[in-house]
């Protein structure tokens, strides 16, 4: 990690070679570019095994952290995966894209006086090296119990919740909305990030398993939730994700070339656009371009303006570096990439030409302030500090609202001021018997481990409320 | 897949007709809402509004322009060959209702659009008067559709080919002269839609327009699709497709249309010359 690859210490870890900024700037391919078996041996050994673990109990799924690396020392790699998939239907997801840093190696002995064992570089090899040179043994099932579960949206926490369902037995569906599945994972996280073909070799494990996935099916437009209970489902996970996009309504928002981080990542991710013409999703190429936000997806919208060939991208954030809400790592890289980070700035508004195309925006400078509601010190505007960025793309990566098509469809399920649906904190129950959420339609926008967290104990529930009753 | 069961070829192949199998969407369908279409694995999600639903047969129909690469390939699309995606019926249904006399306004493509509307106001009991333009006799579609679907059916020609010379907003205004019109429904090309949008306004005649902004998604996630309406913004996809003309930001919607005009050009010419190649 970068952020702590300057101390010096007698047992350093194993670092993941990766692509050279300038050359990787400039292409999709997936930045790190994974251990070799004895890197991962070498990193697997400095694991302490400790008696009472940190790292699982930072884990929000609770892998069994030591044991699968235990696994990887003894070079038993099929045994090392399928201890993973124990609690983990996704470990090539994970490893690249969970915030380990606050999770499992945040509570990493070997941390507190160095750097902590790379855990989600090992998770990332045990799937590659399952992908590159496993059997494709499955792991063992349950008998059928006949049951039939509908899981909505086919994101992080839907996929965990068929993973966590179908080995139990029940008859598992997944309804996704847009033509493929994956959710975020396929329409938000760019391809140098986490690699698409992952995500369907993910899916297909799934499917393999006996999920059944239907793409193309917007619940609340092509089937209600109602119709779902007719057709014969018992239980109906509801994991749409949070995707509506905000944008901070000021004036000229709507001039060409001014989209939505979800627009810009779709395009880019789920279309393929950054293949154009030869795919026929176009998708704005700016030479000069600000993100606003400086969140995780301002970074990924930021790397991919950078790789369509961007002469300047510039990161607008109104607060200071230290309350970036990205992860180091993603910041880092993308410093190193050639992203620049004008910090302390807040846009005032967009600047168009006679046709309609942004030219510019006009920012204030901003100092921060007394502390706010969120414990973050509040950035306040410097009087007279206007000043004028050309631009001719603007990103808008300040966050998501919860996306009312399906919500506003169900009637008989409850659901908070700002339209997140309510459920039981311990179980994921709605107001609506037989229908569990979980995901950032419950929590708002959040990490993908998050919300797998969120599947895995609805998971549990629904399959109590199968077995024993609501 | 979603198999092509009809098709038609319309104003001499500038004008396509698919009726589609896409049994759930056909079962969901009302006049007014749309679906998006992908061709194939590398095809962009186009969204079109339907010309047509039908339950029992399980079928969709739609009627497109060929203007770039997307419905090229679509028109490339034969009988029992599929489109890869259907999704849908996505946005808000017309709002139907017995107001007594109304009038429909439809332009090119628009028409396919406007006929199931048009026959559902006839259905519930108002006085419909149909008025259709196309800029020369060739390109008109659905006659014999539209003069069904209404009590009086007017055409009119740019160039004088057929029906009246002149525009659609003419003919409106006579009919309008006449009073009592109690709602317009205008559906076609942008310009046609602002026009006719600003002539019932001075008539204080409430007016109904169906839009068509680029989109990605279609279910409200993307924003691309956004509009000023009433100096608000919306999303096409999820608060409309229909919207108070009178209300609409016409110019804005018709710079925002331009977006990708370059884009799509180099596209069409990059689909064009490989087809010529092969």
């Amino acid at each position: 990690m970068a952020d702590i690859a300057g101390k010096t210490q007698k047992n350093p870890r194993v670092p993941m070679p990766e692509q050279e900024p300038k050359v990787r700037a400039r292409n999709f391919l997936e930045v790190p570019t994974g251990y070799t078996m004895k890197m991962a041996q070498e990193e697997a050994a400095r694991c302490l095994q400790c008696k009472k673990p940190g790292c699982v109990t930072g884990c929000p799924v609770g892998v069994d952290i030591p044991g699968f690396i235990d696994l990887i020392v003894q070079g038993d790699m099929s045994g090392a995966i399928r201890h993973l998939w124990k609690m983990n239907a996704l470990p090539a997801v994970c490893g690249r894209v969970c915030p380990q840093e606050i999770q499992c190696e945040g509570q990493c002995i070997v941390g507190k006086k160095g750097q902590p064992v790379a855990i989600g570089n090992l998770e990332r090899f045990c799937a590659d090296y399952e992908r590159e040179h496993g059997t494709g043994e499955l792991p063992p099932k349950q008998p059928s119990t006949g049951k039939k579960v509908a899981v909505v949206g086919s994101g992080p926490s839907g996929l965990t919740v068929a993973g966590d369902l179908i080995v139990k037995g029940h008859d598992v569906t997944i309804y996704e909305a847009f033509h493929k599945p994956g959710g975020v994972l396929v329409y938000g996280i760019p391809e140098f990030r986490l690699p698409k073909a992952i995500v369907a070799q993910e899916v297909n494990f799934l499917e393999r398993l006996g999920v059944k996935v239907e793409c193309n099916a917007v619940v609340g437009r092509t089937v209600s939730l109602d119709e779902l209970f007719a057709e014969g489902y018992e239980a109906i996970y509801v994991g749409v994700g949070a995707g509506l996009p905000k944008f901070m309504n000021l004036p000229g928002e709507n001039l060409v070339g001014i989209l939505s981080a979800n627009e810009y990542l779709t395009r880019a991710n789920l279309m393929k656009a950054y293949q154009f013409p030869d795919v026929d999703t176009p998708i704005p190429h700016g030479k000069n371009v600000v993100v606003l936000g400086a969140g995780n997806v301002a970074m990924d919208s930021a790397r991919t303006a950078m790789r369509l060939g961007a002469e300047t991208v510039k990161i607008v954030y109104r607060r200071s570096r230290d309350e970036m809400p990205a992860r180091k790592a993603e910041i880092h890289h993308a410093e190193e990439e050639g992203i620049e980070m004008c910090l302390l700035t807040n846009p005032t508004r967009y600047l168009g030409n006679e046709k309609g195309r942004l030219t510019g925006m006009e920012c204030l400078r901003m100092e921060l302030g007394e502390p706010d509601a969120s414990g973050r010190r509040r950035p306040v505007p410097i009087k007279g500090s206007e000043f004028q960025v050309d631009c001719d793309l603007c990103i808008v990566a300040v966050g998501s609202g919860a996306n009312p098509l399906l919500t506003s469809e169900t009637s008989d399920m409850q659901l908070n001021k700002w339209g997140y649906v309510v459920t039981d904190p311990a179980t994921g129950k709605t107001t609506k018997k037989g229908v569990w959420a979980g995901g950032d339609i419950v929590t708002g926008a959040a990490t993908v481990i998050l919300a797998m967290g969120a599947g895995r104990q609805a998971a549990d529930s629904i399959h109590n409320y199968l077995t024993l009753g609501w | 897949m979603f198999k092509i069961v009809r098709r038609q070829e319309m104003t001499g192949g500038t004008v396509i007709l698919n009726e589609i199998e896409a049994p759930l969407i056909a079962k969901k369908a009302r006049p007014g809402q749309f679906v998006i279409l992908k061709a194939n694995e590398n095809g962009e999600r186009i969204p079109l509004t339907m010309a047509d639903s039908d339950p029992e047969k399980g079928t969709i129909t739609i009627i497109y322009m060929v203007v770039g690469k997307s419905t090229a390939l679509f028109r490339d699309l034969q009988v029992g060959d599929s489109y890869q995606d259907v999704i849908g019926p996505l946005g808000k249904a017309t709002h139907l209702e017995k107001v007594g006399k109304v009038i429909c306004v439809g332009g090119g493509t628009g028409v396919a659009v406007l006929h199931p509307i048009t026959r559902g106001l006839k259905e519930i009991g108002n006085d419909v008067t149909c008025i259709i333009g196309a800029r020369t006799k060739d390109l008109l579609i659905l006659e014999d559709e539209m003069k069904k679907a209404s009590h009086d059916l007017r055409v009119c020609t740019d160039d004088g080919t057929y029906g009246h010379h002149g525009f659609v907003t003419q003919v409106m205004q006579e009919v309008l002269d006449a009073g009592d019109v109690k709602l317009v429904v205008a559906i076609g090309p942008v310009p046609m839609m602002k026009a006719v949008s600003k002539i019932t306004k001075d008539y204080n005649v409430p007016t109904m327009v169906s839009l068509n902004p680029i989109m990605v998604d279609g279910t409200g996630m993307c924003g691309g699709c956004r509009v000023t309406i009433g100096g608000e913004t919306k999303f096409a996809c999820v608060d409309g497709p229909e919207f108070d003309g009178h209300q609409v930001d016409f110019d804005e919607l018709m710079m925002r249309l331009q977006a990708y005009q370059e884009d799509e050009r180099d596209s069409h010419q990059h689909y064009c010359t490989i087809r010529d190649a092969k």
